[in-house]
């Protein structure tokens, strides 16, 4: 051992102990992103994304601040830890944004997602829809003798778990916001 | 003075045309590096009709870019690009990328067609914005005359704040028509971007400690030194005499610790020093500061630095941990943190690890017997290592300014260049622009009408941006420039040798000019020279000219930059000269750049 405590010989990472080594893990974090609500904005962060390869697995937008003109951006990516920091250091510097939330990491929150389902058929499986909407508290938002909008919001599971079960029973089409999501407390 | 006051004083009414003016005078600009077209012709206008600032007239908007690098990079203000639409904003790009890649601050205005033709294909119409989102810090299309001079003023903070960079301000015409009320500097939003500058108290003091205790410690410092002004290599400089630690540096960095200083060890990476390259991979404190872990400069990653606490000063948070794993990360400006460190060493009484120290620079010393610059000589053709150690030596008291083109020149010009201070070194290192140096060299001059300017230049980099000899005359700058002529792309010439059977797939200089004749035609000065005897009494004759000098000096077709890592291999892996070339590069390294 030298006086600095390192391991003679250890390679790839210096050995010591300020930090954790960086994993090789996958993992999905949930980043809100605070921006000026200006022409070109999302554009430049989606642009971010693309051009250094990271994923983007759902994004979604829109204006929180009317009077300061602030939108919140609501990403959900996936990457190893050094990625994800990474991501949050290159967005951070951006010089529209104000802030970006990790609301994976900065303790729990709550995510939602609201989806449509249009739904097709007749007899017995219409009937087996709508009772399945039923359990699962979506919506009808339009209805014809020979098909059902249904709307349901919820986690990103609820909202799988419901397009799997409307799958066979004539799940014609679907639209997702994607997630919208807010740290718990206060 | 307060708000109200300067509102009232200096809130006028004005086309936007004049805002732009206004804004630059505002902003304590002298020059503006550009090239008139219809979208533009207001703001053209506007300086003709006033004293204040000067303007240059390229023959190519990436001279343009290139000569406000090498303002800015000389003499730490930002550098202004006065362009027009569609081509005008084209042919910037380059020079804007290259300003991002190595943290440059410039301004670039553009035109823009009239704000009811966005969209409609219109003549000259580029998606400017578009097109420059991914090559600036920040960019903006101004819709409305009431924000233009607001959003000049963002501009300027924004390209000289925090790690600095280009930004971009696109102005349609009609916006430079219309009349709106100017916001003064003062008055102007600029606070919510405001990067950190001070460095964590906690995370200093965790480096002071290290270096107490550090057996084998070595300084990587990098342009983040020179971006943050003269006083960082300053600080520097009283750092490295009050620890002893040993000094490299990129290539960007080269200036900020003197080359005659006692603790340089010469630049690292690629082709730096064996001494650099070995002390990094053995060392057991590295400090980076303002330096970006480069893929020049770590090779390859897994064994780069293998047994080392890292330790990284960096003013941009997406620096740090990006590419290597950082141990003591200290995010701020490099002036202040340099600042807090030493006031922090001094006032523990800090001393350092004395034996080991003295055994560290004794291995260093060993190391620097190999002589890895060393060269075979030759006296019939001229070396250009030999070429460049005599315009070293026969410019060494001058007000010296160098820069470089891109190529086995500029490598070689680090090496035997010497630096002595800050921004006297100007090469274009991220991007590895050719076509850089000519041009950069204009703008240097430009800002140091007295100095002695010099582009090292290669053959065919030269000529990609050759037009700007005109510029040169026409403005009365002096610059030199110094051409290793190898009639060869002698970088490209260079990894065919290694990495691909010596097949030397169009890397030949063909059809060259004859540039005495070029250098004459422009109105300028030229000199040939490929007689070692005659070397000496050539430069002397381009020194002594007072005006622009194209310089043909033909040097050995065939000499390869040592020492090189090859791409991918580790810094111990160093390929000193031609005996050790042979199949040294496998496939895994033929795929890297
Ligand atoms: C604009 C541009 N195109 C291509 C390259 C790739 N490249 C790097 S060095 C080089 C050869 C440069 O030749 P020269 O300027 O004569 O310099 P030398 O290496 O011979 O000293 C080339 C083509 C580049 N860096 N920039
Ligand atoms: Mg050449």
């Amino acid at each position: 051992m030298s006086p600095l405590n390192i391991e003679k010989g250890s390679s790839k990472h210096s050995a010591y102990d300020l930090r954790a080594s960086f994993s090789e893990v996958e993992e999905t974090h949930t980043l809100a992103v605070v921006v000026d609500n200006e022409p070109g904005v999302l554009a430049r962060v989606i642009g971010l994304f693309a051009g250094r390869g990271y994923n983007i697995d759902s994004l979604t937008v829109a204006e929180t601040d009317h009077t300061g003109h602030r939108s919140r951006i609501t990403i959900v990516t996936t990457g190893t830890p050094q990625v994800i920091e990474q991501i949050k250091a290159q967005l951070g510097r951006m010089v529209p944004v104000h802030e970006v939330h990790d609301l994976t990491v900065e303790g729990a929150a709550v995510e939602r997602e609201l989806a449509l389902f249009k739904v097709a058929g007749r007899g017995e499986a219409r009937v087996e829809a709508l009772r399945l909407a039923d359990v699962f508290r979506a919506n009808v938002v339009d209805s014809t003798l020979e098909s059902f909008v249904f709307e349901i919001t919820g986690s990103t599971q609820k909202v799988d778990a419901f397009a799997e079960l409307m799958r066979p029973l004539g799940l014609v089409e679907m639209a997702r916001t994607g997630i919208a999501a807010l740290a718990r407390g206060t | 003075m307060n708000m109200a006051n300067v509102t009232t004083q200096t809130r006028r009414e004005m086309t936007g045309a004049r805002m732009v003016v206004q804004a630059l005078k505002d902003q304590g600009v002298e020059v503006v590096f550009g090239y008139p077209g219809g979208a533009v012709l207001p703001i053209y206008d506007e300086l003709f009709q006033q004293h204040d600032i000067r303007h240059i007239l390229v023959r190519h908007e990436q001279g343009a870019t290139h000569m406000a690098e090498g303002y800015a990079r000389s003499t730490g203000k930002p550098g202004v690009v006065l362009v027009t639409s569609g081509p005008g904003a084209t042919n910037a790009v380059t020079g804007i990328t290259d300003a991002l890649m190595d943290s440059i601050p410039l301004v670039v205005i553009t035109g823009q067609v009239p704000t009811f033709m966005i969209g409609s294909d219109a003549f000259q119409e580029a998606d400017t914005v578009g097109i420059t989102r991914h090559c600036t810090k920040h960019n903006w299309l101004v819709k409305d005359t009431s924000q233009l001079s607001d959003i000049l003023h963002q501009a300027f903070h924004v390209a000289t704040t925090g790690r600095p960079g280009p930004v971009l301000v696109d102005i349609p015409k009609d916006v430079q028509f219309a009349t709106a009320t100017y916001t003064p500097r003062e008055a102007a939003r600029t606070a919510h971007y405001k990067p950190a500058t001070k460095g964590d108290p906690e995370m200093i003091a965790r480096l002071v400690d290290l270096m107490e205790r550090a057996e084998r410690p070595v300084l990587y410092t990098g342009g983040g030194v020179i971006n943050s002004g003269p006083e960082a290599s300053r600080l520097l400089r009283e750092l490295a005499d009050a620890t002893g630690f040993p000094v490299t540096s990129t290539l960007m960095g080269l200036g900020a610790y003197p080359a005659s200083g006692k603790s340089w060890l010469g630049m690292l990476g690629m082709h730096g020093t064996y001494e650099a390259n070995l002390s990094m991979h053995g060392c057991d404190l590295m400090i980076n500061i303002g330096a970006r872990f480069d893929d020049r400069i770590t090779g390859r990653i897994s064994d780069f630095s293998p047994n080392s606490i890292k330790a990284h000063i960096d003013i941009d948070p997406s620096s740090i941990n990006k590419v290597i794993r950082t141990d003591v990360p200290i995010l701020g400006d490099v002036t202040e943190v340099l600042r807090d460190l030493l006031a922090a060493w001094k006032a523990r009484g800090s001393r350092v690890n004395r034996e080991g120290l003295a055994q560290w620079w004794a291995q260093i010393t060993e190391w620097r017997g190999v002589d890895c610059l060393g060269f075979r000589n030759s006296d019939r053709i001229i070396k250009p290592q030999h070429a460049l150690q005599r315009l070293e030596a026969l410019t060494k008291g001058h007000d010296r300014y160098i820069t470089t083109e891109v190529g086995q020149h500029q490598m070689w010009a680090a090496q035997y260049l010497g630096f002595e201070d800050p921004n006297r070194w100007m090469t274009s290192g991220g991007l590895g622009t050719m076509g850089y140096g000519l041009p950069a060299s204009i703008g240097v001059q430009v800002a140091h009408p007295d100095a002695l300017v010099i582009n090292v230049a290669g053959e065919a980099s030269w000529l990609m941006n050759m037009q700007e000899m005109g510029t040169a005359v026409q403005f009365r700058l002096p610059v030199k420039q110094f051409i290793l002529n190898n009639e060869r792309l002698g970088m490209v010439r260079q990894w065919q040798e290694l990495l691909h059977g010596e097949r030397y797939s169009q890397s030949w200089s063909e059809a060259l000019p004859d540039f005495v004749k070029l250098a004459e035609a422009f109105g300028c000065k030229g000199i040939k020279c490929d007689d070692p005897a005659d070397l000496d009494d050539a430069i002397m004759e381009m020194l002594a000219y007072d005006g622009p000098v194209v310089f043909d000096c033909l040097v050995e077709k065939h000499e390869n930059c040592f020492p090189m890592i090859p791409s991918g291999k580790p810094h111990n892996e160093m390929l000193l000269g031609e005996a050790e070339t042979q199949g040294v590069i496998g496939a895994e390294g033929g795929v890297l750049v």
